[in-house]
Formats: structure tokens, C-alpha cells, sequence
């Protein structure tokens, strides 16, 4: 697979189904790996780095389960490819910083990602459509399983898995679940929710991980705390989470409907006319207008419209995506001008 | 009510600054927010709260002497270094640093017992014996040491893993 392959190919997780994907976008599970003794990434000398990058490439070759997978070496892409894998949710901001000796493993599915000296020696992560912790869970702990037969990771019985951070220690899990509130955002609750999701040991974070942040009413919860519990009980923890605010923004949904009906059917019209007519758009604009359309399509309010097309829009739409479908470096008036073009393609008339 | 900053977006997010004994109150929509949280982050960043965790027992001037001196023999680190970048440098840190990471470690978690996967190749139920005479060794130290706190930790967890095991017993399931 090239990486250009990527660019007519939609992520698994951008699929719009699974359970609940009418307010959950994506669940996710990473964790994170060391090999035992080699200084982690940031202590590393270029030597050391460059030893732990083939090491980890050459045991992910031997795993039979990622056959079908292609390694990326950062040093090899430019600024607007790393800025492309960092859109589509494939690696993270800090890995396209510094490319010495990194490199993103990835499968055609962009199920699966593996980040090679990021923060950690491994950062891996398994991506699903709709609220599905268990299912990715379930995957990355079988990889996980594979790569533990080829490599030694720093683990300690009473501390668990070793990391560059504390934070990080023990299971090395993050579960992280993408969700659409623009109900408790319109309604003014959210506060109120993100306070208590955080006084509960959760954070909340914007469409892009770490130091983003929440745009167009999507908000990414994850849990802190990685020492203590078990993955299976991490997970469950989330999952009742997430299940209480699903529930609270379906209420906040109704009661606009028996309450603000017109406020919300304008809200949503106008942002689906706006989108279907404009010729200068900016992403920050687009994000916020998509989610308005979005929630029409959840509440039958814009008909003809599959939740897939959105989803997919929320990614095509952003800046290295605009430049790989061009094939050309375009400044930003440009984009803006390319980005109100292709909304309006992918928009029934 | 409208953002402080931007005048234009509602103030969603309240923050209380306090610079020179002089309190000011600032009501921001959410970008100026995250504007205002990045410059932050530049003066108070994640390295520095967890150094400040890491700082906050208060050691006596001998051992703060010690403390200073340990250097991870495998790479080199010194608990200083560790303060200052809020990242260890090896797996082996976690030996050499091991006294003062505890209750670093039980301030951000809440724990100091992992009690997930491991990645040895061990049958799950002989995993699960091993991990409870561990438990017990440790729920022994933690008591001769009187740290009660740990222990009473510990002791839940042994009895958690002790439930988990007689349900295992009366309906076999394979686990993943």
C-alpha cells in the first residue's frame, strides 16, 4: 500500500455504523510498550533509536496477523503526508514532530496503527466505528500477544507495563471513545457533564487527542487512570460512562424537539444550506456546520443523507487532505475555495 | 455572557487567575479558552505538575542530598533529570527511582498494584495463582512496614481476584 492509496479509501472507523454511532463516532484502545533496558525514545541516542526502529519493524514482520500491513518511515514523508496520517487519526501530532528513526505501521483497513518511538518505544492503537471499546480491545490485545512473543517488553509484576510517563504505567491503556453532543453543547449542560467526567478520573479531549481542542460539539473521553484495574475493568468503567452521557444527550435531543423545535430545525437547515452553497468555507466553519447536518441526518430532519458521506467529510474536508485530492500545495484561501467545491459535490443537491 | 477575550462567542469556560496576590476572573468561549490554556501549559506544563507531585513528600535534608545523587545506572538519568523533562529514561529507572515512584504513582492512580495483563506466556489460571501468593507477599510487607493504606489495597485486591477465581471455577470460561 502507498500512502496515496489512503486518499480514495474510506478508515474503517469512519464508517458511521457499529452500536450507538448516531452520537458515538469511534472507539479507540491504545497502548503503550517499552523494550526492557533500551532508554525510551526522548533518552535515546540516535543509535539506540535507530536499533529500536528495526528491532520493532522486524518483529511486526514476523507476526503472521500483520501481514497485510505497511510500514511507514516518517523520515521518508513530507510535511503534508505526515499531516494526512495525523488527520486521519493514524498517528499523533508529537510522532510527525521529530522524524528521526519513527515510523507508523498501518493496515488497509486503518484499523490498526503502530507508532514506533512516539512518547513510548510502541504506541499502538485499534480503531472501531460506533461505541465498540470491547471489540477494538479484543484486537489489539491479540497483536499485542503477537508482538509480546517476538519482543521483550519492560514489564514488572507489581507495576505492570513500564512507560516513558508514570502517567501511563501499569496497563499502559487508553480507552477513548469520539463523541457528538452538540445537544448538551446547544442546551448548555455540558459543562455541568465535563465537570463531572473529570471528577471521576476521565478526561475529555478535543477531535485530535492531547492539547486539542472540542470543536463542532465532538468531545474524545478517555480514562486516566492506567495502574489499579484490569483492561477488562477499565473498559467497563468507560462504558458506563459513556453510557450515562449517551443517555443525557439523547434527553437533551428530546427536549429541544418538544421545546425548541423550530430553534433546532433552523440550526440544522441553515447549516446544511450554508455547506450545499457556499464557495469559501473554512474547516472550523465546515466542523461546526457538519455537526448541525450531522444531527439533522440522526433526527430525520435531512433525508437522503447517509451518516457515512458526513463522517467522511469531517476528514476529506481538512487541510493535507484538500492538497493530496489536488496534488499540489494550496495556501489557504485556496483550500477554502476547494473545500466549499468538494462539500458541495458530496452534498445531495 | 460573552467571552472576555473575543467578545463574540459565549463564555462557556470560567477561570480564576492569580498573579501577584491580585485575583482576576475570566470568562472565555471555548477556542480563547484553549488559546489562553496553550500559553499556560508554556509556563506550567505537564513535566512541572509531575515533577511537583514527585516533590510533594517532603524529604529531610539527608535524604534530599541521596535523592539527588541517585542516577540510573543503565542510562543515566538522575531523579533531578526526571523532575525537570516528567519522563523516565529507561524501564530500569523504575528499579533504581523505585522508593520515591510509589507514592508518585499511587497519587496519579490511586494504586500501586498492576492488575491487568502481563505479557508472559502463562497459563491465565496459574497467572492468576502466581498473582495472589504475590498479593500476599506483598499485603505481609505492607503490614510489617504499617503501611495500612497499601495493604488494605492490596488486601481488596487479593479478595477481588479471590472472588473472580471461585467464579472461574464453577463456570470454566476462556479468556483472551
Amino acid at each position: 500500500m502507498k500512502l496515496n492509496d489512503l486518499i480514495s479509501h474510506s478508515s474503517e472507523w469512519l464508517k458511521g455504523s457499529g452500536p450507538n454511532s448516531d452520537i458515538v463516532i469511534s472507539s479507540r484502545i491504545r497502548l503503550a510498550r517499552n523494550l526492557e533496558k533500551i532508554p525510551f525514545p526522548h533518552w535515546a541516542n540516535k543509535n539506540q533509536n535507530e536499533q529500536v526502529l528495526n528491532t520493532i519493524t522486524g518483529a511486526a514482520g514476523k507476526v503472521d496477523y500483520l501481514k497485510g500491513t505497511t510500514t511507514f518511515k516518517l523520515a521518508d514523508l513530507d510535511r503534508v503526508d505526515k499531516q494526512f496520517l495525523i488527520e486521519r487519526h493514524l498517528m499523533s501530532y508529537e510522532h510527525g514532530q521529530r522524524a528521526d528513526n519513527k515510523a507508523v505501521i498501518i493496515d488497509d483497513e486503518e484499523i490498526l496503527s503502530i507508532m514506533v518511538n512516539e512518547e513510548d518505544h510502541i504506541r499502538m492503537q485499534v480503531m472501531q466505528s460506533g461505541f465498540n471499546l470491547f471489540e477494538a480491545w479484543n484486537i489489539i490485545n491479540r497483536i499485542d500477544d503477537y508482538l509480546a512473543k517476538e519482543l521483550n517488553f519492560a514489564f514488572l509484576a507489581d507495576w505492570g507495563y513500564l512507560t516513558a510517563c508514570p502517567t501511563n504505567t501499569g496497563t499502559g491503556m487508553r480507552g477513548s471513545v469520539m463523541l457528538h453532543l452538540p445537544a448538551l453543547v446547544m442546551t448548555t449542560q455540558i459543562n455541568r457533564v465535563l465537570a463531572a467526567i473529570s471528577k471521576l478520573s476521565f478526561t475529555t479531549r478535543g477531535l485530535y487527542g492531547e492539547g486539542t481542542q472540542a470543536t463542532g460539539n465532538f468531545f474524545q473521553v478517555s480514562n486516566q487512570v492506567s495502574l489499579g484495574h484490569s483492561e477488562d475493568d477499565i473498559i467497563e468503567n468507560i462504558n458506563g460512562l459513556i453510557r450515562q452521557i449517551i443517555e443525557q444527550e439523547n434527553q437533551a435531543r428530546e427536549t429541544m424537539l418538544s421545546r425548541d423545535r423550530a430553534v433546532l430545525e433552523d440550526r440544522i437547515n441553515r447549516g446544511f444550506g450554508i455547506l450545499k452553497s457556499a464557495h469559501i468555507i473554512t474547516s472550523q466553519e465546515t466542523i461546526e456546520l457538519l455537526s448541525m447536518v450531522r444531527l439533522g441526518c440522526d433526527m430525520g430532519m435531512i433525508k437522503g443523507l447517509d451518516r457515512r458521506t458526513i463522517n467522511e467529510l469531517f476528514i476529506t474536508t481538512q487541510p493535507a487532505h484538500l492538497q493530496k485530492l489536488e496534488n499540489k500545495t494550496l495556501a489557504s484561501l485556496e483550500r477554502d475555495v476547494k473545500r466549499a467545491e468538494l462539500i458541495r459535490n458530496k452534498l445531495p443537491k | 455572557m460573552l467571552c472576555d477575550i473575543c467578545g463574540k462567542n459565549p463564555a462557556t469556560v470560567h477561570l480564576t487567575e492569580i498573579i501577584d496576590d491580585q485575583m482576576n476572573e475570566l470568562h472565555l468561549c471555548e477556542q480563547c479558552a484553549h488559546q489562553k490554556s496553550l500559553q499556560m501549559e508554556q509556563q506550567f506544563g505537564l513535566s512541572d505538575l509531575l515533577g511537583g507531585l514527585a516533590e510533594f513528600e517532603k524529604p529531610t535534608t539527608k535524604e534530599k542530598e541521596t535523592t539527588v545523587a541517585v542516577k540510573c545506572a543503565n542510562c543515566g538519568l538522575t531523579y533531578v533529570d526526571f523532575k525537570k523533562i516528567g519522563r523516565l529514561g529507561c524501564s530500569e529507572c523504575y528499579n533504581t527511582f523505585k522508593r520515591y515512584l510509589g507514592p508518585l504513582l499511587k497519587k496519579v492512580h490511586g494504586s500501586i498494584i498492576h492488575f491487568g495483563k502481563s505479557p508472559f506466556k502463562v497459563a491465565r489460571v496459574s497467572d492468576k495463582k502466581t498473582d495472589l501468593q504475590a498479593l500476599r507477599n506483598q499485603l505481609q510487607k505492607a503490614i510489617e512496614t504499617e503501611e495500612f493504606e497499601d495493604a488494605a489495597e492490596i488486601r481488596d485486591k487479593i479478595k477481588e481476584l479471590e472472588k473472580k477465581e471461585s467464579q472461574n471455577d464453577t463456570e470454566p470460561k476462556e479468556k483472551g
